[in-house]
């Protein structure tokens, strides 16, 4: 009996820290889905709105105030994504549009640091960091947080792209970019919206991950897994985003648990990524996304 | 003026199929081999043989590697590093345990053995592409790097996890001065990028830039896919195997895991893309200048003084790759290699504007 506990202990672990990987992987799931872009930049933002966060609260400014100025610096830094980058990038293959996504990574990480310093900030937004038993379970008080998070992020993101103007503006142009054009919807206005809203979903991953492991730089290499998420859920769906985290996190906890100790550790670095190519191989467009079709 | 091919008349197919048909890139190719093998060890200092020369040729193999991958087949990978620390490992454990081998042989196994490495991780090319594929090349670097780690008979057994190469030597003749060392370097180099030119040049580069260019009709009109993509990414990782043999041996000596890590891979992915995708003799540029950069930067700091602290121009170091990286993908997608190509066909004309 023991045991079977143990691996629920395991499993709902996994599970949990799985919704953090949501949370990056929401934010690529957006921008994709509206500009057709591979944003590998996301898991840097999320490093980039921490930090910036953490910056202004250290200079002395209470929580709101900073959240709200950081979200500030997110909107002005899709303004000039999209006026300095893609804006000249239209009709560029993917491939080039990803790979200018890789240096965008970049100048926001050497940015993040020059401004604000490399040591590892501590973020305390007084969530409690304790076990709770649930029966016969331990269970991190801290990840049932992040999880509510998350499940309130994608109801409220869900509410906007469903009632709001710019809300369906988007999912126009995520359908169809030239049918959303001929009606008047106007594209560029869209991509700064979605990467807004992009960077609004980093800043709450960051927030979440930031007091969770510390404000540093290996948030952007931690959220370089939220990539295997969208793999396994598909480029193209929320919930694929959702349940892919759910996925990777459980799977990874549980292979560290159980295959670890015979190989000498460290598998949650890899794992995912494997699993990603396993699903890959028999599913190229994950579980929930849309059919690729090809033609000549 | 002096840039003109007036004159210069191709009376045989052989003339019309080489490499430098014109005949002025031919004596400026000759000049750039006689100063990189004879005027530069005579003349450049330690310094600048070890830490500048030899990296940019390893790097710029590394690259041609990247470049017959991404620029010529259309495979995006970020798992270059990977493979190099295949090679690195590879020539290593040989050289271990059959002390009697060259280790000219073992940097062909290096490299051979980075090419099955390659062609396994490879395998999923052939139903995902773009970064679907960089997923699967993601899943190379970081599993090879945790296996270099944590399994210790690929270090044999040493406590601190490093390699150290065993010295290199060939007819009683040890590979230990900074010239000697870019020499050889440079001799294999020149070698692999000449083999490169002739591969793309060939039935088989076409057939790899007809899949880059659309998979779906280069297999309409006959090329086999499969066997396109495979050989791609074993000769591919062959290079990179090389060169990371290279780097273990001629370059550092003493090796960690982490000398290869996803940061390597990106290293290699920005030499190919500001060097020019597609293009041999852009490897080199893009290698000399990501080599060169840190360097002028740090020197350029040095003009205000020190008022940087080292932390701080390692982080800049970051801002103006980005930058960069997306100021050609904006300006000049095809690179240094492109420019290099705009002003010769602008001194052809000189001194008129057409």
């Amino acid at each position: 009996m023991d045991e079977l506990y143990f691996f629920l202990e395991v499993l709902i672990g996994g599970l949990l820290s799985g919704t953090l990987y949501s949370l990056v992987a929401l934010g690529f799931v957006l921008i994709y889905k509206a500009s057709g872009i591979f944003n590998f930049a996301q898991g840097t933002m999320v490093l980039f709105a921490a930090l910036t966060f953490v910056g202004v609260l250290e200079l002395g400014a209470p929580a709101l105030l900073a959240a709200v100025i950081t979200l500030a610096v997110m909107v002005v830094l899709a303004f000039a994504v999209e006026r300095f980058v893609f804006r000249h990038m239209v009709n560029q293959p993917q491939v080039i549009l990803f790979m200018a996504t890789i240096g965008l990574a970049y100048f926001l990480e050497g940015l993040g640091q020059t401004v604000w310093g490399t040591e590892v900030h501590v973020l305390d937004l007084g969530i409690p960091d304790r076990g709770l038993w649930l029966g016969p379970i331990l269970v991190s008080q801290f990840d049932l947080v992040a999880a509510a998070v998350v499940a309130l992020l994608v109801a409220g993101l869900g509410v906007f792209f469903r009632t709001t103007t710019m809300g369906r503006a988007l999912r126009g142009v995520a359908d169809d970019h030239q049918a959303a054009l001929s009606i008047g919807i106007p594209l560029h206005h869209v991509w700064v919206a979605v990467w807004s809203v992009a960077g609004f979903v980093a800043l709450v991953a960051g927030l979440v991950w930031g007091s969770k492991l510390g404000v540093q730089f290996s948030i952007s290499l931690v959220a370089l897994k939220a990539i295997p998420v969208m793999i396994i859920g598909g480029f193209t769906s929320i919930p694929g985003a959702i349940v892919g985290g759910l996925i990777v996190g459980a799977s990874e906890k549980l292979a560290e648990v159980y295959l670890g100790p015979f190989v000498g550790g460290g598998l949650e670095n890899w794992f995912p990524y494997m699993l990603a190519m396993v699903v890959l191989m028999v599913r190229p467009e994950g579980l929930f996304g849309e059919k690729i079709i090809e033609r000549v | 003026m002096f840039y003109r091919e007036t004159g210069q008349y191709k009376t045989t197919y052989a003339a019309d199929r080489a490499i430098f048909p014109i005949r002025q890139d031919r004596i400026g190719i000759a000049i750039l081999l006689v100063v990189a093998f004879v005027v530069i060890p005579l003349f450049a200092n330690e310094y600048w043989l070890r830490s500048v020369l030899t990296p940019v040729l390893v790097f710029s193999l590394a690259a041609i590697g990247l470049n017959i991958l991404t620029g010529y087949t259309g495979q995006l990978s970020l798992g270059t590093a990977a493979f190099m620390a295949v090679g690195a490992f590879a020539a290593y454990n040989l050289e271990v345990r059959v002390p009697e081998v060259p280790f000219l042989v073992s940097f062909v196994v290096a490299g051979l053995a980075a090419a099955g490495v390659g062609i396994l991780f490879g395998l999923p090319s052939l139903r995902i592409k773009g970064f679907y594929l960089a997923v699967a090349t993601l899943a190379a670097q970081f599993f090879i790097e945790w296996l270099f780690t944590h399994v210790a008979w690929f270090t044999n057994y040493s406590t601190s996890g490093v390699i150290t190469a065993p010295p290199m030597t060939l007819l009683g003749y040890s590979f230990e001065s900074a010239a000697s060392r870019y020499l050889l370097t440079l001799c294999i180099v020149a070698g692999m990028a000449i083999m490169a030119k002739n591969m793309v040049r060939s039935e088989l580069g076409r057939a790899w830039m007809a899949v880059r260019d659309m998979d779906v009709a280069a297999e309409a009109i006959g090329i086999n896919l499969m066997a396109t993509k495979l050989t791609a990414f074993a000769v591919s990782s062959f290079y990179c195997g090389v060169a990371g043999a290279l780097w273990a041996y001629v370059y550092l000596g003493t090796v960690e895991p982490q000398a290869f890590d996803v940061l390597r891979s990106f290293e290699i992915l920005f030499m190919v893309i500001i060097g020019g995708l597609g293009s041999i003799l852009g490897s080199f540029l893009g290698a000399a200048f990501i080599v060169l950069l840190p360097i002028f930067i740090a020197n350029a700091s040095g003009l205000f003084g020190g008022a940087f602290s080292a932390e701080t121009i390692a982080h800049l170091e970051f801002v103006i790759f980005g930058g960069l990286i997306i100021l050609f993908l904006v300006v000049e997608p095809l690179g240094l290699a492109r420019l290099w190509q705009i002003v010769k066909e602008k001194l052809r004309l000189w001194p008129f504007p057409y």
